[in-house]
């Protein structure tokens, strides 16, 4: 297993730290090139308007979206934000997945904030019982999915903050920050 | 459920979004504008750039909450802003207006000469710069979520942020290799809390992000404060006191990014237009440095 993880800018290393935990061979990936041959994709947190000036100007759109018509891609924040369909805002986007988010949804960082989830699909996949701690920071919102799209993740006000499409998979938050490791398993799932 | 805000992880962890990215320094709404345009991934909301503070003389404050205001209306990308050092209330100003992160910032004058800000009773985060590793651990012990080098801001001169850099992870390599009981002599040595001083050992790094900052004046300094082991860029005077602001801004977040590929390093480098003039940091009479305040 080889995945992949779009280092333009964010949090990359924190993904790939946590990846290698798990004893996966993990690539940077700066330039098309670099998806030669990997199982799986993920986009990290980051500035989603860096990230995607940064795939536009090193040639990465079209070789991204070949990538996730076929393989498995995950994008965390900024990178869900950069899967989806719509931002409602003039930004790039792969629109591989059939989501619209709404960025910066819960406010400026003082209202950054942990909350722990009860994530069905997540506890099913990982044959484990206790919820999930979640981590947003200037966090989007997944404003509504449509077409083969599916929540797995709500807040207790049933606001969407996961979904799932096929081998796609987006959060709004940050797997990456917490020692659980339950959600890179899941991921990896999708991608063998 | 219950919900936290303002715990540690959510300050550090806005640092880590961050990371291999570029902090632009920007005094207008249109600044902010070609910056965020350019691929900044944060803008400091600032009155004067470093080197016109240095120019002008005088006392250099908190800049007007009015300006900062309409820079965080003109971007969707993070704004931080200054507040001196040891001024809590002008940090208190600038959480109420909701910046993203305060930059306790030895580019103005400090208004306390012994004490900085008790960072933890904070929910917004902070930065704060650092020389050396005693002063990146103290400044973490007063809540700072994240530290970059002091470098000589509005020089145009990298020399005193590669000193910064080095001395930082020199010093963070030596820890790794003493004995556990030889790291209480080393905390008290360098004046740092012996529990931040384990944390480094057992880490290998910081355990806060660390910029660069101070002096960056083109893509090729930005990608040299990377490869010796800065987690992102701070550009003050650099960009927007240079000939063609938006190329060179554009051109040092590619360097960032490329940092470690020689061939887009000179690709991005070319035909930028001036860089900033810049005043040599080694001929500049002691009582114009700032690096020197902080405790």
């Amino acid at each position: 297993m080889k995945i992949g993880v779009l280092a333009l800018q964010g949090d990359f290393a924190e993904h790939i730290s946590t990846l290698r935990r798990l004893g996966v061979e993990t690539v940077e990936v700066r330039l098309p090139g670099h998806l030669d041959d990997l199982n799986g994709l993920i986009l990290p947190g980051g500035e989603s308007t860096t990230i995607a000036r940064l795939a536009v100007a090193f040639g990465l759109m079209e070789p991204l979206r070949d990538f996730g018509r076929e393989k498995a891609i995950w994008g965390t924040c900024a990178g869900a934000i950069f899967l989806s369909k719509d931002a409602k805002r003039d930004q790039p986007l792969l629109g591989l997945m059939d989501i619209t988010v709404q960025r910066n949804a819960f406010g400026r960082q003082v209202d950054s904030f942990e909350v722990d989830l009860d994530i069905p699909e997540l506890k099913a996949a990982t044959r484990t019982e206790a919820p999930y701690h979640a981590v947003f920071i200037r966090a989007p919102l997944i404003e509504s999915v449509s077409g083969a799209a599916q929540p797995i993740a709500t807040l207790p006000d049933g606001r969407i903050v996961a979904a799932r499409q096929g081998k796609l998979l987006a959060t709004s938050f940050h797997p990456e920050l917490t020692p659980d490791t339950r959600f890179h398993e899941y991921f990896l799932s999708l991608a063998e | 459920m219950e919900t936290i805000t303002g715990s540690f992880a959510v300050k550090k962890g806005l640092a880590q979004m961050l990371k291999g990215g570029v902090i632009m320094d920007v005094v207008t709404p249109e600044h902010a504008k070609i910056a965020e345009d350019a691929g900044a991934c944060a803008v400091m909301a600032l009155e004067r750039v470093p080197a016109d503070i240095r120019a002008t003389g005088g006392v250099a404050r908190m800049s007007d909450p009015g300006l900062i205001e309409e820079i965080m209306k003109a971007v969707t990308i993070p704004v931080m802003a200054k507040c001196r050092i040891g001024h809590f209330v002008e940090a208190q100003i600038l959480e109420a207006i909701g910046v993203d992160y305060i930059d306790e910032s030895e580019v103005l004058t400090p208004a306390d000469d012994a004490h900085h800000v008790d960072k933890h009773k904070f929910k917004v985060p902070f930065v704060c710069g650092a020389r050396n590793l005693g002063e990146a651990l103290r400044r973490i012990a007063e809540g700072a979520a994240m530290i970059r080098t002091k470098g000589e801001a509005g020089t145009g001169d990298v020399v005193e942020a590669v000193k910064h850099a080095r001395a930082v992870m020199g010093e963070i390599r030596r820890v790794q290799n003493m004995a556990e009981e030889e790291l209480y002599t080393y905390a008290k040595e360098i004046g740092a809390p012996i529990d931040l001083v384990r944390e480094v050992k057992q880490l290998g790094r910081l355990p806060v992000v660390n910029f660069a900052a101070g002096g960056v004046a083109t893509p090729a300094d930005a990608a040299l404060m990377m490869q010796l082991g800065m987690d992102g860029v701070f550009v003050g005077s650099g960009i927007f006191k240079s000939g063609d602001p938006a190329k060179r801004a554009a051109a040092i977040v590619k360097a960032v990014t490329h940092y470690n590929d020689p061939a887009i390093l000179a690709e991005v480098s070319r035909n930028l237009g001036e860089p900033m003039v810049g005043r040599n940091v080694s001929i500049m009479p002691e009582v114009e440095r700032i690096a020197g305040r902080g405790w």
